[in-house]
């Protein structure tokens, strides 16, 4: 049987990570939006190695019927990690940890929505991880918050997470798979940008108060620049347009 | 009061678009002082009032609107029609009837069956019940030739132009007739199938590049080329 090793050091004497990063540098992030054809909206993201759909229909009637609210609209979610997306081949049926995953997420994108303009209705929200390398939850709830807005439902803010986290005794931040796996803590952080409101924070590991402290402003500064990346991803499409009528 | 963007500006969910002493208008909402941004759109000023005119969105009935929909039911006591909103609309039996209607007697399916697309108006609607519509008014009822196109609800009114501009430069150019459901479905009908389609490709290219300037321009410039 195949067994990953773990590595010896995670971050070296220069002070580099195993994928050549710096202690507070994010992966490189490339979002595109309208990506699915039948969806009301969808957007996809590869940060490094991880790589995310996602895809929205709705507003639309809830079925089965019990499940609709009378005062607002539902948000379903539903995180699911293709079999093919980690090393060892993942059973395709929903694991515990993929149910919990759904739920948070949701918990993290529903302050943005405005549900209650739509009640007795269901916004579904489909997010297929097609490979994983860690930060999948945060990548989640960015990639998700970009298929939101692209089916044109009416957001207070977009949502952008990023993670933080220690490892080899430092703290680092956007953790990959093996920082996650073999690092003392990491802490994953949803941030409304313009709102200034934290919709999601977890923390997984042992931290002192003082790093906790310094990992969440990390983590948030993370969000800002991944936030930036969303609006210009959203904006592209439309630009690209302008630009091409424009020569 | 102070605005931190231009009009026709794109701007996306949670921009801050004014402070001070300022209405929010539609695709947006007001905290305090501030008006932000809630969809992907172009900012708009009008009087005093900031807006987004948004660049994707679906439609919200409202009554008094003409729609195109498509039965997708058929019950004991009418259709169900599916307007592409958040809510499916009602026709009830007794629109087309009368007061005559006797559902033991009467035979729904030999007017309107699933499938059929209808022309309809909303007659009621408030967010608790689904729409409710009629066919009972001059032009209304089954759809039976031409072509439906969707597009954005919220590009509607770019559609039409102002005081029904660029629909009657449609009309003209493509020799169509062009009905337009609010809900951004649009009826597309002429003489010949090269006439439809022309009409069709000119509301496609207006929906993908209403947020630029000179679009009437372009779509007079396409007909033109497309009559020679």
């Amino acid at each position: 049987m195949w067994v990953e090793k773990p590595p010896e050091k995670l971050i070296d004497e220069n002070g580099i990570r195993t994928d050549g990063r710096k202690p507070n540098e994010l992966r490189p992030i490339k979002f595109e939006v309208g990506v699915l054809g039948n969806a009301d909206g969808s957007a996809y993201i590869q940060q490094g190695k991880t790589i995310i759909l996602a895809a929205v229909y709705g507003p639309r009637e809830v079925h089965p019927r019990h499940l609709g609210l009378p005062h607002r609209a539902i948000l379903r979610c539903r995180y699911h990690m293709a079999p093919f997306s980690v090393d060892r081949r993942k059973s395709p049926a929903p694991s515990r940890r993929e149910m919990e995953l759904s739920k948070v997420i949701r918990e993290a994108l529903e302050p943005a929505i405005f549900l209650e303009k739509y009640p007795r209705t269901a916004i579904d929200l489909f997010i297929e991880v097609l490979q994983a390398d860690g930060g999948t939850r945060c990548a989640s709830i960015s990639v998700a918050s970009l298929a939101l807005a692209d089916a044109g439902i009416p957001m207070r803010d977009l949502v952008a997470a990023c993670a933080a986290g220690k490892a080899d005794g430092r703290l680092i931040l956007d953790l990959n798979d093996l920082e996650d796996k073999y690092g003392e803590a990491d802490v994953p952080v949803a941030f409304m940008a313009n709102a200034n409101a934290v919709t999601l924070l977890q923390m997984d590991g042992v931290l002192t108060p003082s790093e906790f402290k310094r990992a969440v402003k990390m983590a948030v500064e993370g969000c800002r620049k991944i936030y930036a990346k969303q609006k210009e991803a959203l904006k592209a499409r439309y630009a690209m347009i302008k630009e091409e009528l424009e020569k | 009061m102070t605005l931190h963007f231009n009009k026709r500006d794109l701007v996306t969910p949670g921009d801050l678009l004014a402070e001070g002493d300022y209405k929010a208008g539609e695709n947006t909402y007001k905290v305090d002082d501030k008006i932000y941004a809630t969809r992907v759109g172009l900012m708009d000023v009008r009087d005093n009032t900031v807006l987004v005119i948004a660049l994707n969105s679906f439609y919200v009935p409202r009554v008094g609107d003409l729609v195109i929909g498509k039965v997708v039911d058929v019950s004991i006591g009418g259709w169900v029609v599916d307007i592409e909103a958040p809510y499916l609309a009602m026709l009830k039996a007794s629109d087309v009837f009368g007061q005559s209607f006797r559902p033991y007697k009467d035979d729904l399916t030999k007017v309107f069956d699933a499938g059929d697309l209808l022309l309809a108006k909303i007659v009621a609607y408030d967010r608790t019940r689904n729409p409710l519509l009629t066919v009972r008014e001059m032009g209304l009822g089954k759809i039976t030739r031409g072509r439906v196109v969707k597009i954005t609800p919220s590009k509607v009114p770019r559609l039409i132009g102002k005081k029904g501009s660029m629909i009657s430069l449609l009309k003209r150019g493509t020799g169509c007739q062009i009905t337009v459901g609010m809900n951004g479905l649009i009826l597309v009908s002429g003489k010949s199938a090269e006439n439809e389609m022309l009409c069709v490709r000119a509301i496609r290219k207006i929906e993908r590049e209403s947020h630029v300037s000179g679009l009437t321009d372009r779509i007079a410039e396409m007909l033109r080329e497309a009559g020679k």
